[in-house]
């Protein structure tokens, strides 16, 4: 996949779910997996990392892909923003893994675009564990809206909450996941 | 987990994103910590004598220009650097022009000023106050920036939490400048810049702890 071909495609899916539109987003992050995938692999291939701790990262940077995308600024390139994020997420993980980042080169932005790759590696994260992890009101709030595709609107009155406190709790539960995830790698 | 599985949780019921949230909170922990600044000076050491009533605002407005350009430009890196891939690597150098500023007019004003006065100028009345209270005017805004900087995803952390601790910093310089009775070039150089700087290393060091993500 050449950078320059997708940067527009995928700006304009980025956009189209900021503003709310959910089968462009899921194509977006359909987009950026299979391009992370690639990334991480050749980052891990370095520090002699596997498929399972590459699949790990390439989660984490979802999560925040999403969890953080109101950080990103509709005026700018929205490759160098994925970028960031990804080159953040490796370096943080080399920092708790204790792999000194000044031995690996860190490549350019190019190569988190250049290659696409399929998923059939399985993280070895485990969502309903880390899912009983959190309190009781992001649980149920990321399983109804989340996972079970209920309205937020069912899911505040099943729960008896404000629909604004059922955004701010799924919202939290997602950040909390992106942290337990974190914390689940070796150290 | 399947990435999959995972991408179908996160894209199911995706909510649109207002435009404009994270600078409203970058503006938000600015009011709240200057303002916050403020109330601990007035209930600390209180507002100058005289302020009120017919002083000669040059120095204060030199003490202001100083605190506030700091603030300024602070504040617009601060809301690149809590941007993924904005590094805001050209701003950056004009943090260091108030300082230069400020330095170069206070050893001119040594140079052409008598050296029996040096003293005077360089100490002032309360350095010692000064010293103790941009610090700990410092704290709240400093906590309201790594509260804001949270609510982004900055990936630079050593650099934000300078920038954040220099902002803290100014805006407790801000706050003491309303207390401050020293009237010197240099004593404004020297304990301002000084401890403004400061705030900046102690952000910088303690950035990457507080701001991981």
């Amino acid at each position: 996949m050449d950078v320059r071909s997708s940067e527009p495609e995928l700006r304009a899916l980025m956009i189209a779910g900021l503003d709310g539109d959910a089968t462009a987003h899921r194509a977006l992050l359909e987009k950026l997996s299979g391009q992370l995938r690639a990334y991480f692999k050749g980052q891990l291939n370095r520090i002699g990392g596997g498929a399972v701790e590459g699949e790990d990262l390439v989660q984490e940077a979802l999560i925040a892909i999403h969890t953080r995308r109101h950080t990103y600024d509709r005026s700018q390139l929205f490759t160098p923003w994925v970028y960031a994020i990804a080159r953040y997420k490796f370096l943080d993980y080399l920092r708790r893994t204790k792999v000194s980042a000044a031995d690996i080169p860190i490549d350019e932005a190019q190569e988190l675009a250049v290659h696409d790759d399929s998923a059939h590696v399985e993280s070895s994260l485990d969502l309903k564990r880390l899912l009983a992890e959190l309190s009781p009101k992001a649980r149920q709030s990321i399983q109804y809206v989340k996972l079970d595709g209920l309205s937020v609107s069912e899911a505040a009155a099943r729960l008896g909450m404000s629909e604004s406190a059922v955004k701010v709790s799924v919202h939290r539960g997602l950040k909390t996941l992106a942290r337990l995830i974190r914390e689940e790698k070796p150290s | 987990m399947k990435t999959d599985q995972l991408i179908d949780m996160l894209s199911t019921n995706v909510e649109p994103v207002q435009q404009g949230r994270l600078r409203k909170t970058l503006v938000w922990a600015l009011v709240v910590g200057g303002g916050a600044a403020f109330c601990v000076m007035l209930a600390t050491v209180g507002l100058r004598t005289g302020l009120t009533d017919g002083f000669l605002p040059g120095y204060f407005t030199l003490k202001l220009l100083f605190t506030l350009s700091l603030i300024g430009v602070g504040a617009a890196l601060l809301e690149r650097l809590m941007r993924p891939g904005q590094d805001g690597r050209k701003l950056f150098a004009f943090v260091f022009l108030p300082f230069i500023i400020v330095v170069c007019a206070g050893v001119a004003s040594l140079v052409f000023g008598q050296p029996m006065a040096w003293g005077r100028m360089i100490f002032g009345m309360q350095w010692a106050t000064c010293m103790l209270c941009i610090p700990l005017f410092a704290v709240v805004p400093f906590a309201a920036l790594i509260w804001a900087l949270r609510k982004g995803a900055p990936t630079d952390l050593t650099r934000a939490g300078a920038i954040a601790g220099l902002v803290a910093g100014a805006l407790g310089a801000t706050a003491y400048a309303f207390h401050c009775p020293d009237d010197s070039v240099p004593f404004i150089a020297i304990w301002y810049g000084t401890l403004v700087a400061l705030c900046g290393v102690l952000g910088a060091m303690v950035g990457p702890r507080l701001l991981r993500w």
